[in-house]
């Protein structure tokens, strides 16, 4: 059986993405080739650069760019990143980051619905990063959202995943795939993610902190694929919502 | 007062000279440097009553090793454990303190520091601020730079690939009146990704004005917090309004600027006391304007042209050192810019603990770009230099420079809105 992630009609086999806040093109090398991302962030006010230092050279061919639209502090803000990164050749697919807080980067799900809407009816393939909220991520899904990416923890943290039971929540109740951003610290963390049923897994301060960046890379590429395997084998489930015992509990039970 | 700043120039007249020699000497002669000039806007802040009374309350010597270990050891650092940190009991744990900085500066920006480059497009100041080049009674080449000639300064740094751009003037609305510094400012859009600001202070419609001009974040330096050594060091002009200068950065915001820069220069008074100071500025501004971006400059004196005297006083590396550890420990999100009064060592060593901006390609004179990035014989047509400069390094040599400590480079992190 295949195993795809869909996103906007895309199928990528990979369920790493690389996040974009500390770039180096060594880092890049590392997601691609030793942790398989298809997908990579990259931030439009970084990008959007002169002759010695452009990212967009770097992006191996093949991997589908992620723009994302740090910075912004409005919805309005975030619609005309997005728009400059689909006229600098960035593609369709966006990210949006809206912050109005520079201390702990948290998004603001309110701004970040207005411009989902506004995006995805102008034909972008929104991904939205979010506060891990229910009643948000029902509003992404009406805005047209390709995906929701709930925080796992402050952006930067290496805390895991501190917001799991909500996160959990999102993966019970949405239909959309929930990419877990944000706060990845470890493979381990992001193999947990996976085995709750989370459709990808996005990090990057993990790796471009790593003493080795291509043995990092490389050992969230597995801990991502044997999350997804324990997910699909039901044993996420079991794991996460209590064992099932082998002799029924209710066989005391005569009519 | 210690008057060691005291320069006489041969060229002041006879009444120059008396006038000065009041200002030194009469305290009497001076305005109130507590009270607004006319025309200074007044607005409604909490923030300079907390700020002094955070550092009017700080007694450095009562910290001991025990509160410092205390303060490396809580996940968060609160003002108490700043102040530990700023403390003489602190200096042992440097090497800690350092180790604790690059985490944090990690955690917040990974391995990449920003770059800048200054452009000083006028020298005129209407200050008497004894420590400075540019004071007014300081007899230096003073010069204006036209708008052909700040495009041609800025054509030459921008082909040298540097994207940030930070002008400068000295403190004369007279000479450089707001609506200069706007075209200025519309001429760096041209050529620059990000435009900031180092200008005097003004009011909130005129940050307003520059905002839509293309600029999009304003430094200014409060020198020094100490309100008594404030006033014992500008003597007169609008610089002698501590409140107006104190507001500025949230005027600054208040006009719609992005983001906002604050520092003390380090060695004009009791650093300890500053480096709070500088840094409660800081914390209590951000929490009434969360979305602003911050950063903080460790500017330390440096020699002055005809006054050879002023220095750092006791700031030496190993304090500005652990000035800066504690500013990232307590603010691990905040920008720390080391400019070039720093050595090419130190600025190589800080940038790999906690700095996340330098500047590169530095002059601090007028319209000498040409003569210092392109190696044309100046014709003698510039302005003199604010201060000495200690690290002349280029933009492609600080670039490789930071790379070679295995640091990322970045020229550029903004979009104008």
């Amino acid at each position: 059986m295949e195993d795809k992630l869909i996103l906007g009609g895309r199928e990528f086999s990979s369920r790493f993405i690389l996040g974009s806040g500390k770039y180096s093109m060594n880092l890049i090398e590392a997601a691609v080739r030793d942790a398989g991302a298809e997908i990579i962030t990259l931030a439009v006010r970084r990008a959007n650069t002169k002759e010695q230092e452009n990212i967009l050279d770097y992006i191996p061919e093949g991997v589908t760019l992620l723009p994302n639209t740090s910075g912004a502090r409005t919805a309005e803000e975030a619609v005309r990143i997005a728009r400059l990164a689909r006229e600098i050749g960035c593609g369709d697919f966006v990210k949006i980051e809206i912050m109005r807080d520079t201390k702990y980067l948290l998004p603001d799900n309110n701004e970040t619905i207005k411009a989902t809407e506004i995006l995805a009816n102008e034909g972008f393939v929104v991904l939205p990063y979010m506060y891990p909220d229910l009643y948000a991520a029902r509003d992404f899904v009406n805005a047209g959202a390709a995906a929701v990416m709930p925080l796992a923890a402050p952006i930067g943290s290496n805390k895991g995943l501190a917001t799991k039971e909500f996160i959990q929540i999102l993966v019970d109740e949405i239909d959309l795939p929930v990419i877990v951003d944000a706060g990845i610290g470890r493979p381990s963390q992001a193999c947990e993610a996976m085995e709750m049923g989370a459709a990808a897994i996005m990090a990057n301060t993990a790796l471009a902190t790593a003493g080795d960046l291509p043995m990092m890379a490389s050992a969230f590429r597995y801990a991502v694929e044997a999350g997804r395997k324990a997910y699909l084998s039901g044993l996420g489930r079991v794991l996460t919502r209590g064992a099932s015992a082998s002799d029924p509990l209710t066989g005391f039970l005569r009519d | 007062m210690d008057n060691r700043f005291f320069v006489d120039g041969e060229h002041l007249s006879i009444s120059s000279l008396k006038k000065k020699h009041k200002l030194e000497t009469d305290p009497a002669s001076r305005t109130d440097h507590m009270e607004y000039m006319d025309g200074m806007e007044q607005i409604r802040s909490d923030i300079m009553e907390k700020v002094l009374a955070g550092m009017d309350s700080y007694q450095y010597y009562g910290y001991t090793a025990k509160d410092v270990k205390a303060a490396l050891e809580h996940e968060t650092c609160t003002i108490e454990d700043f102040k530990a940190l700023l403390s003489p009991a602190a200096e042992p744990f440097l090497e800690q303190m350092a180790q604790r900085a690059r985490l944090e500066t990690s955690k917040h920006f990974g391995n990449t520091v920003y770059m800048f480059t200054p452009l000083y497009i006028a020298n005129y100041c209407e200050n008497y601020c004894v420590y400075c080049g540019f004071n007014c009674y300081n007899n230096i080449n003073r010069m204006k730079l036209n708008m052909e000639q700040i495009e041609n300064e800025m054509r030459i740094i921008a082909d040298s690939g540097m994207e940030e751009i930070l002008i400068l003037t000295g403190e004369s609305r007279a000479q450089s009146n707001i609506e200069y510094i706007g075209e200025a400012c519309k001429l760096a859009r041209k050529y620059f990704r990000m435009t900031g600001l180092e200008i005097y202070p003004v009011n909130v419609d005129e940050y307003k004005y520059l905002h839509e001009c293309g600029a999009d974040y304003v430094t200014v330096f409060q020198e020094t917090y100490d309100r008594d050594r404030y006033s014992e060091f500008h003597l007169s002009g609008h610089k002698r309004v501590y409140p107006y200068r104190f507001e500025a950065q949230e005027r600054a915001l208040m006009g719609g600027m992005r983001g906002v820069a604050f520092s003390a220069l380090l060695g004009l008074s009791d650093f300890r006391k500053d480096a709070l100071a500088s840094a409660l500025h800081v914390y209590y501004l951000q929490r009434k304007y969360p979305h602003a971006e911050m950063s903080l400059s460790c500017p330390r004196l440096r020699p002055i042209i005809n006054n050879d005297r002023i220095d750092p006083l006791d700031v030496h590396e190993t304090q500005l050192c652990q000035i800066i550890c504690a500013y990232r420990i307590f603010l691990p999100f905040v920008g720390i810019t080391v400019s070039s009064r720093e050595s090419e060592s130190f600025r190589n060593g800080i940038v790999k603990i906690a700095a996340t901006k330098v500047s590169a390609g530095v002059s601090t004179g007028i319209g000498d770009h040409e003569s210092k990035y392109n190696g044309r014989e100046s014709d003698g047509n510039e302005g003199d230099e604010q201060f000495e400069i200690n690290d002349a390094r280029s933009l492609d040599v600080m670039y490789r420079d930071i790379t070679n400590e295995g640091l990322q480079p970045v020229l550029n992190d903004y979009i104008y809105m």
